[in-house]
């Protein structure tokens, strides 16, 4: 389970967090909604631990663990997924090898054994199959001319390999055809479970067709100022955000 | 905290820097060295010490005037307090005779060369690898001999090959890198004291990687290897050096020649590891490594490949190059040079097209860090003669931190109007968003520097003989410890 209360972060003198207060069981699947610069992105980074982001009050527990005292790289092990918005290319680095690499760090610190590399082919082949992904993504450097379907599903197969317990999805659907939505969306339905819980930030429902959600949060202006069921997006969707802020 | 435990912390703090060089170690042995400082008679007691003739004291001595006469380049962009050749020993090496066999080596070298992972007892050896190995001023082993022998392949120190093939050195020695070519050519000529020879006779592809082990030990000595290559028509061979060398707080110069020769139809790959010494994170100490190698492609479709990984050194200053005289010879050059906290680097290579249709490919990837400075410095010369010829450059520059440079110096000279040179550059720096991604996904600010590092050298090391590209990798990814964050 995440417990987010009263956290307020800034970038340099700039409070964009003003005290979110969010609970997200296991099982469940949490949206974010909200207008542009209202501190979806932020809220994604503050919890995955990206450096330039300064929490000043409030915290994050997940699983009864202060999230926001840990390094990137141990919240990635304590099962916190961010799916970027912008994935990053990394030239060079062959996919394959960046997957295994990352799952065996991943493994090392959850206590469980390595895998070899043919026990972790069988495992990626299989999950790129899912992903209706061609094997030649495994050969391909990461991200590297990806288009943006591409690179979007590739964050689905690095989340389907490292299996979190809570996956963040910042903005995923941005810049996605229907196809490669439907995909990404049966991504993370494979996932569910009553162990696994997601926080899918967006900025519109249509993603919200294929993820139903359990609760749909708006974020305006550093808070979450209204909550509600996914009936919420609909509205959401038709009369736009304006207003919300003064709430 | 308390000063107490701030001290203790620093001492730990430098415990763990001097143990990222782990070659660092020093061998007790009993030496033999001939007094410093460099004059006549030190030569002709190195030649007298190695039973030479008198061809090749003359040619030392030759070498010697020349290089009195010569001054110390000054145009490499590296800095560093005047050298005193006067205060150098120019010959060390253990005092017992020089072993006949592998048996008669000195247990304590073979324990040392064990500590470094060089096997040098056969059954125990990579199978497949043939090793030389040079401490200080001498050749202490030379490992499958016989092998090699029944190939025809000669394979030995240089020492013993100026007495047993006379023929062959007193042809080629020189005959790549004139013994004036420059100044620190000129002292090698003069004081060069070992090395390895190699001959691979006509026809003969070289039935296992030949390699060489340098290690300079001795304290306030020179190492001054000599390297000599010939794959006469048709023949092929792949040769691997390593380098390392103790950790001293004082400089220590290494100056070598590396010479190679292919006539028609001939393939030498000449891959370097090179991790002497770097010097501390103050920049106290490390090795002067001003070495010269060249390579000619003397015949018709000849082709020579330096691949390079640099990590070591105090200062690197070496232009692996290639002439390529032959019609249709090809010329490689593979590098990558790290340079960290207060090292400098200035290196490349120089591709000198005289006959038809030749073709060459640099491919250049520095990384600096810390306070270093890396500049890659090449030449792509292309003569009247040689039409058709073509270059490809490529040369990426990878900066960690904001404290270091990159420079990049190409120099293109093209006096044929049907040859194609191409060059491409690139400077770039790890990005936060790169390691963020990384660690984001669960891997160590230090496993994702050497991921993201390694993913630039890929065409580089993928040049690497398998069992080298691992240790390359390796070497990477230590040489940048502590660079981020």
């Amino acid at each position: 389970m995440l417990e987010i209360k009263n956290l307020h972060a800034r970038i340099g003198e700039k409070e964009i967090l003003r005290g979110v207060n969010l609970v997200v069981p296991d099982g469940e699947i949490h949206a974010i909604m909200g207008p542009n610069g209202a501190g979806k992105s932020t809220l994604s980074y503050v919890l995955s631990g990206r450096d330039g982001y300064e929490v000043t009050a409030g915290e994050a527990i997940y699983n009864g663990q202060n999230v926001l005292a840990m390094e990137p790289e141990d919240r990635a092990a304590a099962g916190i997924f961010l799916a970027f918005q912008y994935p990053v290319e990394l030239p060079g680095v062959g996919n394959a090898n960046f997957l295994r690499t990352a799952l065996n760090a991943v493994r090392r610190k959850r206590g469980e054994d390595e895998l070899d590399a043919v026990a972790f082919l069988k495992l990626a082949r299989a999950a790129a199959k899912m992903l209706q992904m061609k094997e030649d993504f495994l050969k391909r450097n990461v991200n590297v001319g990806f288009s943006g379907g591409e690179k979007k599903r590739n964050e689905m197969l690095q989340m389907a390999l490292l299996q979190p317990g809570l996956a963040i999805l910042d903005e995923t659907d941005s810049g996605l055809d229907i196809d490669a939505l439907k995909i990404v969306a049966e991504g993370v339905n494979a996932l569910r479970s009553p162990t696994f819980s997601a926080l899918v930030v967006t900025h519109y429902q249509r993603l919200l067709d294929h993820i139903v959600p359990d609760v749909v949060h708006v974020l305006a202006g550093g808070r979450i100022v209204r909550s509600g069921t996914k009936e919420l997006a609909l509205e959401l969707e038709a009369h736009g955000y304006a207003g919300l802020e003064a709430a | 905290m308390s000063a107490m435990t701030e001290t203790e912390t620093e001492t730990t703090v430098h415990e763990m820097a001097a143990q990222k060089y782990k070659y660092g170690f020093t061998t007790d042995i009993a030496m033999e060295a001939f007094p410093k400082g460099l004059n006549e008679d030190i030569v002709r007691l190195i030649s007298a010490k190695k039973s030479e003739p008198a061809w090749m004291l003359d040619w030392r001595l030759k070498a010697f005037a020349m290089w009195r006469k010569m001054e110390e380049p000054h145009w490499a962009r590296i800095h560093h307090p005047p050298i005193d050749y006067d205060d150098l020993y120019y010959y060390a090496a253990p005092s017992a005779p020089a072993p006949k066999s592998l048996d008669e080596v000195d247990p304590s070298l073979l324990d040392m060369y064990e500590k470094l992972g060089i096997p040098l007892n056969e059954r125990a050896a990579l199978a497949g690898v043939a090793v030389d190995a040079v401490f200080d001023s001498v050749s202490v082993a030379t490992t499958f001999r016989e092998t090699l022998s029944k190939a025809g392949v000669i394979f030995c120190p240089i020492s013993e090959a100026v007495r047993e093939h006379p023929e062959l050195v007193r042809e080629y020695l020189g005959s790549v890198v004139p013994m004036a070519d420059n100044y620190f050519a000129a002292l090698n000529s003069a004081v060069f004291s070992d090395g390895s020879f190699v001959y691979i006779p006509k026809g003969v592809r070289c039935p296992m990687e030949l390699s060489t082990y340098f290690r300079i030990n001795a304290k306030n000595t020179g190492q001054f290897e000599r390297t000599l290559i010939i794959a006469a028509e048709g023949a092929s061979v792949s040769y691997l050096e390593g380098c390392t060398a103790p950790m001293r707080d004082e400089n220590q110069l290494h100056a070598a020649v590396v010479e190679l020769v292919a006539l028609d139809e001939a393939k030498i790959k000449y891959s370097t590891v090179q991790n002497w010494y770097p010097g501390d994170a103050d920049g106290k100490g490390g090795i002067y490594n001003f070495v010269t190698k060249r390579g000619a492609c003397r015949g018709r479709n000849s082709k020579i490949s330096w691949t390079q990984v640099e990590t070591g050194s105090a200062i690197t200053w070496k232009y692996p190059s290639c002439i390529l005289q032959g019609d249709g010879s090809v010329g490689e050059f593979y590098s990558v040079a790290v340079t960290n906290n207060f090292q400098q680097a200035d290196t490349g290579t120089k591709m000198i097209h005289l006959g038809k249709n030749t073709t060459s490919t640099i491919i250049s990837k520095g990384i600096s860090a810390g306070h270093s400075n890396n500049t890659y410095r090449g030449l792509v010369k292309i003569m009247p003669g040689a039409s058709g010829a073509r270059n490809f450059t490529q040369c990426d520059s990878l900066l960690i931190g904001d404290q270091c440079g990159a420079h990049t110096v190409p120099y293109i000279e093209s006096r044929n109007m049907s040859a194609k040179v191409e060059h491409e550059a690139t400077t770039s720096k790890i990005a936060e968003d790169q390691l963020f991604y990384c660690r984001s996904r669960g891997l160590s600010q230090e496993d994702a520097v050497g991921l993201i590092v390694n993913g630039f050298c890929k065409d580089v090391l993928k040049e690497l003989p398998m069992e080298f590209a691992v240790e390359a990798q390796k070497l990477l990814s230590v040489s940048l410890e502590g660079s981020v964050g």
